[in-house]
């Protein structure tokens, strides 16, 4: 099966089989990893350029490694993105790309809808690795991976998503995801951080996890940003802490097999304390590795390939 | 120097006059109409409008010409231009140029540009307040003896209320309206389209409908404290209708404008176009619901002015992310054939009903002597073809920022004569 895509712009607009297909394709990606050679020569000749207005170490590193891996030539473009600077336009920035012949550009902007004006205007194929408050696919997918992974399905599960909804793009891809693929998603934060109308996305709002902490299977906890309590958002970040933190106590009555789950950078002991994000609980660092597998394998469909499982990548 | 229109359908709402008849044009001023004999027709430049109406010239209450300052978006010359080319032979100049026209030279500056580049009428709105900031009155009197009809801080929103307070309270004495651009800015920071679902999903700011509301509530209320004429700008929620409606029945000073866009257009096209930039409006597009009672608000007459709000951007200005684009789209060649085309075709409004909105409301609201056929008026004559069908492409606005681009309208002006002077005959401009 193949992925009839130019682009990667959001989970909104994929299906379930797309969804499938790509999930079923990082899966050999994946094992190839333990392997003492984790390349294959699938994207040689092609380039990808990382163009990040945004700075990002964990989603742009993984893109790289994820492009290296198949072999593809990588370039870094990284600007800095104040509006106060006025400097080159976005438009005119890509174009500049496109004329160098790039393949796949890979795109973290800080504001929603930039992968979109990208994507209408040059012909590579674009890859949105994070919009403003918009989407995260590729965050989405591999949080998708991973829970499919450690869990054999994601139908019917409980997923909640914890913290900043509001702001978060990396919720709304999972919402996407999660919805698509049959899950059970509940949104839990503060009222204020809520965005307007979410439940007509099909998710359960709730302000306090402790209505629903015994029949969830799984938690994204969200990093929140000091910024929000300037925006009067929540009072302070302690009081955010105290009744949105995940802590031990929080999770007491949980299920055993609760997968506790955290898209990093974490502020620990904000967010997320030390004990559940080092717990036997957390799949933070899979969710990592499992990031390089599931970029591999949207690079690898969008070029053309086919994809599914079993599939052999290194002829 | 004499010009005979014949063969129209003369419609005149303001004399309740709609039928088929002739008219004449001497020295600048409507003549009279009727069957007006070939003999006496001789020697007379004669216009067949054979399928045509014939209209008092449309008044545009709200749009921004961009000079002096931004000459790269729009001038003066181009704008009425604009306006010649959507069947407008007067305009109502905002005043958030730069500088702000929030002085006597100011006003003096766009009259005496517009006299000798302009090629329709143009109405200058003086500012509320000093640089528009909401801060100090502007000298309003000196102003107005200038030659503004209105003030407004459009696009600023005076949100200190014992300020607009002030300036309803002042304007009493010189008979003129202010014009509130209705945002609480507070409410509406950052904001990118309307809140709601549609945003969320986009991850857009969104600007909640109370901002527009909050402000509309609290001008009627100050129109009612000080007896003052509150004239308010681009109406587009359904609250804001009733808001305007309550307080008309009430008996306060108090009436409205829409724009096309508010009755054409909803939330759902941001997303339908991908964040075309182009659907960036402030205030935002709302919703269905909305666009049904801004419809209805027209009809019951709660709404009494259509206006373009006609604000010309640099593609290079809108060819960016949706968050830094500007607000705005340009609309003097797009009202009439929106006003025909998705009210008045489909049942909405009558062609009578729809020139109220376009001139002879206008006109009443501004004090200026125009807006009907009466003889010994202004010569300012609409012909319009109800049935001309067009894709919208070129403007003659510098401009090209519409969300109507590539869209299919149904009746346009083909004709626009100005104080007796035709500068557009048969769709082509003469000026």
């Amino acid at each position: 099966m193949k992925l009839n895509r130019k682009d990667l712009l959001g989970l909104e607009y994929l299906d379930k089989d797309e969804i499938d297909l790509i999930l079923q394709t990082a899966r050999p990606f994946s094992e190839l990893f333990t392997r003492t050679v984790k390349k294959v020569p699938t994207l040689r000749g092609k380039t990808v350029v990382l163009l990040f207005y945004e700075p990002s170490t964990r989603t742009r590193t993984s893109f790289e490694l994820a492009a290296k891996r198949l072999s593809a030539d990588t370039l870094n473009i990284t600007v800095a993105s104040s509006s106060v600077v006025k400097g080159e336009s976005l438009i005119d920035t890509v174009k500049t790309i496109e004329a160098m012949k790039a393949d796949f550009v890979i795109i973290r902007h800080s504001m929603s809808g930039s992968a979109h004006i990208v994507a209408n205007t040059i012909s590579a194929s674009i890859i949105n690795a994070g919009d403003g408050m918009h989407e995260h696919p590729t965050q989405g997918l591999l949080d998708l991976f991973t829970i499919q992974q450690k869990k054999g399905r994601i139908k019917g599960l409980n997923v909640a998503i914890i913290g900043d909804i509001a702001h978060s793009r990396v919720a709304r891809s999972n919402i996407w995801g999660l919805k698509k693929l049959g899950a059970n998603v509940f949104v839990v934060g503060p009222s204020t951080l809520m965005p307007a109308d979410v439940e007509k996305l099909g998710v359960e709002v709730h302000y306090h996890i402790d209505k629903i902490i015994p029949k969830l299977d799984v938690i994204n906890i969200l990093r929140i940003q000091r910024e929000r309590q300037e925006q009067n958002l929540f009072p302070t970040l302690e009081e955010f802490s105290e009744i949105f933190g995940i802590n031990s106590k929080k999770l007491v009555r949980a299920k055993n097999d609760l997968l506790v789950l955290h898209p990093g950078p974490m502020n620990r002991g904000v967010e997320i304390s030390s004990e559940v994000a080092d717990g036997k609980n957390s799949v933070i660092t899979e969710q990592v590795t499992n990031g390089i597998a599931v970029r591999m394998a949207v690079l690898y469909l969008l070029a053309g390939g086919e994809g599914g499982a079993g599939e052999n990548f290194d002829s | 120097m004499k010009i005979l229109i014949r063969n129209g359908v003369v419609c005149d709402p303001q004399n309740k006059f709609e039928k088929k008849a002739d008219l004449l044009i001497e020295n600048g001023k409507i003549r009279s109409i009727g069957k007006i004999l070939p003999a006496r027709a001789r020697g007379v430049r004669t216009i067949d409008a054979r399928n045509r109406m014939v209209v008092p010239g449309l008044i545009d209450i709200h749009c921004h010409l961009r000079e002096p300052g931004r000459e790269d978006e729009e001038t003066i010359r181009t704008a009425t231009r604009a306006a010649v080319k959507g069947g407008f032979t007067s305009i109502c100049s905002m005043p958030n140029t730069q500088p702000v026209i929030d002085s006597v030279s100011g006003v003096k500056f766009v009259l005496e540009t517009a006299r000798q580049e302009g090629v329709v009428n143009v109405f200058p709105v003086g500012a509320i307040t000093k640089g528009s900031l909401g801060q100090e009155l502007a000298s309003i009197g000196k102003m107005k003896q200038a030659g503004i009809i209105a003030i407004s801080d459009d696009g600023h929103p005076v949100m200190n209320a014992v300020i607009m307070r002030r300036a309803l309270e002042y304007c009493k004495m010189f008979d003129i309206p202010v014009i509130s651009h209705c945002e609480d800015t507070n409410l509406s920071q950052n904001g990118e389209m309307n809140e709601g679902y549609i945003s969320t999903v986009l991850g857009l700011k969104g600007i909640p409908r109370q901002a527009e509301e909050i402000m509309v509530a609290r001008d009627i209320a100050l129109a009612e404290l000080t007896g003052g004429r509150l004239h308010i700008a681009h109406i587009s929620t359904a609250r804001s209708v009733d808001l305007v409606r309550h307080a008309k029945k009430s008996g306060i000073r108090v009436t409205a404008e829409t724009a096309p866009h508010y009755f054409s257009l909803t939330e759902e096209l941001v997303k339908a176009s991908n964040y075309n930039t182009n659907t960036k409006i402030n205030p935002p597009l709302r919703t269905k619901k909305d666009v049904e009672a801004i419809k209805r608000g027209l009809k019951d007459n709660s709404i009494d002015c259509i206006a373009s709000d006609h604000a010309p951007h640099l593609a290079e200005e809108k060819d960016q992310e949706y968050k830094t684009a500007p607000f705005g789209i340009i609309g003097l060649e797009t009202t009439l054939p929106l006003v025909i085309t998705y009210l008045v075709n489909n049942g909405k409004l009558t062609l009578r009903d729809a020139l109220m909105k376009l001139s002879v409301n206008p006109a009443r609201i501004l004090n200026l002597k125009k807006g009907n056929l009466s003889p010994g008026s202004d010569a300012d004559v609409t012909i319009l073809n109800l049935k001309e069908t067009r894709t919208i492409e070129r403007f003659e606005s510098m401009s090209r920022n519409s969300p109507f681009l590539g869209m299919k309208l149904t009746g346009f002006a083909d004709g626009t004569i100005v104080g007796g002077k035709v500068v557009m005959l048969n769709s082509k401009l003469l000026v």
